[in-house]
């Protein structure tokens, strides 16, 4: 019989590895749905991990916000910018020595970094476990509203900057819009909508000029 | 139980964000170019911002400082006294903005929209006593900017200035949020009072020092200062003259006030570290942007460069100590006073699809129009630090108190490039006065933009009279932080 502990132990590992798993594969699968894809698989299992902190507040915004509207959207992009997908041979040359340099610095960090870990400075407390019946939501909303409701209702307002922006900078009235503007359709009369236009009758195939 | 009254102290961030609300649903009300009303809303919503700010200073309480919204919210001399400088240059943008935007046929309500939630921001700025409330104060100021300089979306200068603008300011606000996150990590608080007790009970210096870096580099390209100026004039030059003229004055106050509640008031103790990278920042930036101005044919380029070298002076006011802080509070004030005048002045000459921004545009003023001229050599000669003119004082006081803090050589080379920038202004006066107009058009405005210019510019002598007040003033309240 397996303890709980174990069991909780053997639930991370396993989604921890499809988490490094799948966010290694983003970055090098060549296909960019695939990637896009992968970004989501990434997501789900980093859901998991929060999951088992308990944190399912963030647990269920990540899948919500993340899954389902950032990377649909992410996916609407890239489906329709038909972008190509990039030869090995390009990408072999271009960034390989600064990526390298990077990777290396960033190694080194990591070492330093477990090394620090190791020697025990670091204070590994255990988490604090809630009991059961407590909500994650409350709480933070509880802070949010009270602690932080300055930040927030700033943060409100930035918002609201960001859809006049967006809007104000891309709402445009193009020429030869067909649009219909309902108003004008119902304050028509008869007389304006029908005009007679007397006019040759014509041989042949021609088409008429107006009706 | 939430009290009301509590939110007494805000009233005036309070007015804005719901009169720019107000004027975001009125403009959807007006035609395009007939936008009286939302100019008169947005400047009778200034008039009350300031006469909330100020009716508490009237009434006798002076220069407490009160906490709000849990410690994130303070109200102090300092602030009241640079919001009530935002909201009369603010004024002078909204006539400007009106009279440029009528010119090139493109007036909307959303534009002063922007303009009072960017206000918005500043005043949060101003007022933040806490790393994520000064951070979002600053987002909300950029924001509403960038898109305030993409406003002429046709115009590809335009959109390329926004561009940049939008790119580079969100790398400062990401250095400047990564240093702001490693000071947290090393003390724990976000809050600006306790972020100073904790750094002078401890020693571990090397995080702090870090941190300090990062948010002076953010701080640095907010401020456009060299080496982070590059942005500067492809902005300046880009943008909508009525946007340029606004990112060039209230925008640098929010930035001065942020340098001062994080360096001052909480990064004080570690004093030593950031006087010297403020230091060379300044002397950096009177070096480049009085050099390279020199070579400058488009004056919003000249203009920007001039930015650079004026934030360099700025700058060294900070390096000088307590007399130092209220002595660049005074030359921001003053700075941005002349700023907007300048801008005013090529707005005044533009014409319908056409900007004078080029030095050749103001040949021979003088016989155009010799009152406007007479304005320009105003605010000319006050950027370039004549005496007896205001701008003059300006730098006497920052160089004053800088040799007092014992940095004599930084005053030498901050005097002998001042000296060499005046080469450039002058050179716009000699235009002005000593050559021949290529154009007779006439220049057309109307009353109330004409009486703004005339305040603005005559300012820079008007103001001569209250130059010891002001001074006063800049120094309680400094004091007071």
């Amino acid at each position: 019989m397996i303890s709980p502990e174990l069991f909780q132990q053997l639930i991370f590992y396993v989604f921890a590895t499809f988490t490094v798993g799948s966010a290694m594969a983003v970055v090098t699968v060549k296909n960019t749905i695939y990637s896009a894809l992968f970004l989501v698989l990434c997501f789900f299992n980093t859901a998991v991990l929060w999951m088992l902190i308990e944190a399912e507040f963030l647990a269920i915004t990540l899948v919500l916000v993340y899954v389902g509207a950032v990377m649909v959207l992410f996916l609407f992009v890239v489906m329709m910018l038909d972008v190509k997908q990039a030869k090995a041979s390009q990408l072999k040359q271009s960034y390989t020595k600064a990526a390298l340099l990077i990777a290396a610095a960033m190694l080194v960090e990591l070492m330093m970094l477990f090394a620090y870990k190791l020697s025990g400075q670091i204070p590994t407390d255990e988490l604090i476990r809630q009991e059961a019946g407590y909500s994650n939501v409350a709480e933070v909303g509880m802070e949010l509203f009270t602690h932080y409701v300055y930040p927030f209702e700033i943060a409100a307002v930035i918002l609201l900057v960001a859809i006049v922006a967006a809007i104000m900078l891309t709402m445009r009235k193009r020429e030869g819009n067909k649009q219909l503007d309902a108003a004008k359709q119902i304050n028509i009369n008869p007389a304006e909508r029908i005009r007679v236009v007397t006019m040759k009758a014509e041989k042949g195939q021609g088409q008429g000029e107006e009706s | 139980m939430f009290n009301w009254s509590e939110l007494v102290p805000a009233l005036p961030e309070l007015l804005v964000l719901s009169m720019a609300c107000v004027v975001l649903i009125a403009g959807l009300f007006t035609e395009r170019n007939k936008g009286g009303f939302i100019v008169f809303l947005s400047v009778i919503t200034m008039v009350f911002a300031a006469i909330l700010t100020l009716k508490d200073h009237v009434a006798g309480a002076q220069f407490t400082s009160e906490l709000l919204f849990n410690e994130t919210f303070v109200r102090d001399g300092f602030g009241d006294m640079l919001k009530v400088v935002v909201y009369l240059l603010m004024i002078g943008v909204f006539f400007y903005a009106k009279q440029y935007l009528r010119q090139q046929n493109n007036l909307q309500g959303e534009y002063f929209a922007l303009l009072l939630f960017a206000t918005l921001g500043i005043m949060v700025m101003i007022s933040g006593y806490n790393f994520i409330a000064l951070y979002l104060g600053l987002e909300l100021l950029a924001l509403s900017s960038y898109a305030l300089v993409a406003y002429n979306r046709n115009n590809v200068k335009s959109n390329e200035a926004a561009m940049k603008y939008f790119i580079l300011g969100a790398l400062a606000s990401g250095m400047l949020l990564y240093g702001m996150s490693l000071i947290y990590g090393a003390v724990g608080t976000l809050q600006l009072d306790q972020i100073s007790q904790a750094i002078a009970s401890q020693n571990n210096d090397m995080f702090l020092v870090l941190g300090l870096i990062f948010v002076i580099v953010g701080i640095g390209f907010k401020l456009g200062a060299a080496p982070f100026h590059m942005w500067v004039p492809d902005v300046y030059e880009g943008a909508p003259t009525a946007t340029t003229l606004f990112i060039a004055s209230a925008p640098k106050i929010a930035a001065f006030a942020l340098a001062v509640r994080i360096l001052g008031q909480s990064l004080d103790v570690l004093v030593i570290h950031w006087q010297s990278m403020l230091a060379t920042l300044a002397i950096m930036s009177i070096i480049v942007g009085n050099l390279f101005a020199l070579q400058q044919t488009n004056l919003k380029r000249l203009f920007a460069y001039s930015t650079i070298s004026h934030i360099g002076f700025m700058l060294l006011g900070l390096v000088g100590g307590e007399q130092g802080i209220a002595a660049s509070m005074f030359y921001i004030i003053v700075y941005t006073i002349m700023a907007i005048g300048g801008f005013g002045m090529i707005v005044l000459l533009s014409s319908k699809g056409y900007e004078a921004d080029d030095i050749k545009d103001f040949k021979g003023l003088n016989q155009r129009n010799g009152w406007y001229a007479f304005l320009m050599l105003l605010l000319i000669a006050s950027m370039a630090g004549f005496p007896p003119l205001i701008g003059f004082f300006s730098k006497l006081y920052v160089l004053k108190a800088v040799i007092d803090q014992g940095y004599i050589w930084l005053a030498v080379i901050a005097l002998i490039f001042a000296v060499i920038g005046a080469f450039y202004y002058l050179r716009i006066i000699k235009v002005m006065y000593f050559e021949e107009p290529e154009t007779d058009q006439a220049i057309d405005v109307g009353f109330d933009v004409k009486t703004v210019l005339s305040i603005n510019a005559l300012a820079q002598l008007g103001l001569l009279v209250v130059v010891p007040v002001l001074f006063q003033y800049c120094i309680l309240v400094t004091q007071s932080l």
